[in-house]
């Protein structure tokens, strides 16, 4: 079976020698140094300010993605609008990668569209108030463009399926808008949000061309570390390099099932 | 009701404006070249560049490969599945959402030290097997949007009937899924390749790291050396993505069309 051999030569494989690589000193004995040298400041630092960036974005797609579509299947907007959005929707989530990272250099970058204008227009320097694209926050803009599309394409069916006889029986039972809500509407998309949400969060934690292009290597989040190691070893411990990319595989694993659990979990109201 | 409306209308001009904000800012920018007036020099520089054509039919060549090849792997598969192992059925599934799990840069990293020029398969050790490396790389990055088009297509067939059909008329397995089921899930091979296409041509960490050059890595590095180009390259891959997904909805409602006339 071709496919198997496929799956087994280029995905299973290469994945099993990184870890295995992780656990592995350097004569080839079982160790678990390596893990523990992910332990140190540098390292951690920029695990830690990745993880923050992935929650940030996650979240904030999450939030943003799903009020946008809720106004699209639920806000009694025109139905022609619903079929534009939800390509676009396809294309912007699609839309990652060094082009993204272009488009807001030339938007928010210190010569960019929205940067001069509202300098000439406003008089208003946002780069004299402390913003800086190649930053945290900046970051943060730029991939919210992949993650709230990206949200909004997997919310909408969770939000078609809310039957109407729901909010119908809710209302005649006396319920007002935000009842409906709090009490009905949100606890059977409970875990579908939360699942989206690590979707998100395994999406932006595994991007690196985006951030690459962006920044070069100046933001030291894990996938630009570990870039730059596999370019030039700049750890100096190709093992600890290993343990780097395994510590990469264990986030978003962690993250995908989660997803997969809760996604499990809420087809049950789904039918 | 009409407090809704006006909330969705704010949500959707937010929405509106965080979206087309960078979009004409890019395009703005991208016109900017000649100081005072809007020209297209910085499109004129682009396409002229040879490194540009070089770079942009490499990445064609690739993606066209990648989406035969997939297709290849993943047909097959997918009617088999379906048609003997049902019940190995969330096992492939899962297989084929494995590379939305691992993160591309690792899984390239594997190939690095799997395939080097000292290991059972040392592919990264000629051009050839490194084109071959990435290619396959790319087919294993498309998987899961190529098994599940081609899944989903063969959801509205009966392929056991199909099949014995076929067999009773005496064909074998190649003329089966052939002539059989390739036809019949074709629009759902097309859409999956037109997303691989746009997959491919953006792609940036692994044929960078494979070194090999493709689209990606030259627009990275026009990026870090100039100024208008890059938004002018935006612009290009921009509207290449949104072709190929234009591509699958017209792609899709072609058959459905094709579907309420039988």
């Amino acid at each position: 079976m071709p496919f198997a051999i496929f799956a087994a030569l280029f995905l299973i494989l290469p994945t099993m020698y990184i870890v295995i690589g992780a656990f592995r000193s350097a004569d080839g004995g079982f160790t678990f140094a390596n893990l523990v040298n992910l332990f140190q400041p540098s390292i951690l630092a920029s695990y830690w300010i990745s993880i923050k960036i992935s929650l940030a974005t996650a979240v904030f797609g999450c939030l943003i993605g799903f009020g946008m579509a809720a106004a699209v299947t639920l806000g009694g907007l025109p139905n022609w609008l619903r079929g534009p959005i939800m390509t676009f929707s396809g294309v912007a989530s699609n839309f990652a990668g060094v082009p993204l990272a272009f488009a807001f250099l030339a938007t928010l970058g210190r010569l960019g569209l929205v940067t001069v204008v509202l300098k000439q227009w406003f008089g208003f320097n946002i780069y004299a108030h402390g913003f800086n694209l190649l930053s945290f926050f900046g970051l943060t803009i730029t991939y919210l463009f992949f993650q709230i599309p990206l949200m909004i394409l997997i919310i909408t069916p969770a939000l078609d399926g809310l039957k109407r006889e729901w909010k119908e029986a809710a209302s005649i039972l006396g319920a007002s808008g935000f009842q409906y809500w709090r009490i009905v509407a949100l606890p059977i998309l409970w875990p579908s949000l939360l699942g989206t949400l690590a979707l998100l969060f395994a999406n932006s934690f595994g991007a690196v061309a985006t951030a690459y292009a962006l920044t070069g290597s100046s933001l030291s989040i894990v996938p630009i570390m570990l870039y730059a190691q596999i370019r030039g070893d700049v750890l100096q411990d190709p093992h600890l390099g290993y343990a780097l990319a395994f510590g990469m595989i264990v986030i978003t694993g962690i993250a995908n099932f989660v997803y997969v659990w809760l996604r499990v979990r809420s087809e049950r109201w789904v039918k | 009701m009409r407090v809704q409306r006006f909330w969705s209308i704010i949500a959707l001009i937010f929405g509106f404006t965080y979206f087309a904000l960078p979009l004409i800012g890019t395009l703005e920018f991208s016109l900017r070249a000649r100081r005072g007036v809007y020209s297209l020099d910085a499109y004129r520089s682009v396409l002229s560049d040879p490194q540009f054509r070089e770079t942009f039919s490499y990445s064609i060549v690739m993606a066209i490969f990648t989406i035969f090849v997939g297709a290849l792997i993943v047909v097959p598969t997918a009617y088999w599945v379906r048609l003997k192992l049902p019940r190995l059925r969330p096992v492939v599934e899962f297989i084929t959402l494995l590379p939305l799990v691992i993160p591309p840069i690792v899984i390239v990293f594997g190939y690095i030290r799997l395939y080097n020029t000292s290991s059972f398969l040392p592919m990264t050790g000629s051009v050839t097997g490194t084109n071959i490396l990435l290619m396959l790389g790319y087919t294993t990055l498309s998987l899961p949007y190529m098994y599940r088009a081609v899944d989903t297509g063969l959801r509205t067939l009966d392929v056991a009937t199909l099949t014995e059909a076929a067999q009773s008329l005496g064909a074998g397995w190649t003329t089966i899924i052939a002539r059989l089921i390739l036809p019949n899930v074709l629009v759902a091979v097309l859409s999956g390749a037109f997303i691989t296409f746009a997959i491919v041509i953006g792609e940036f960490v692994l044929a960078s790291l494979l070194n090999r050059p493709a689209f990606g890595p030259y627009m990275q590095l026009v990026g870090a050396n100039k100024a208008y180009e890059p938004a002018a390259l935006a612009v290009i891959a921009f509207s290449i993505t949104w072709i190929c997904m234009g591509l699958i909805q017209l792609v899709t409602r072609f058959s459905k069309h094709t579907k309420a006339q039988r």
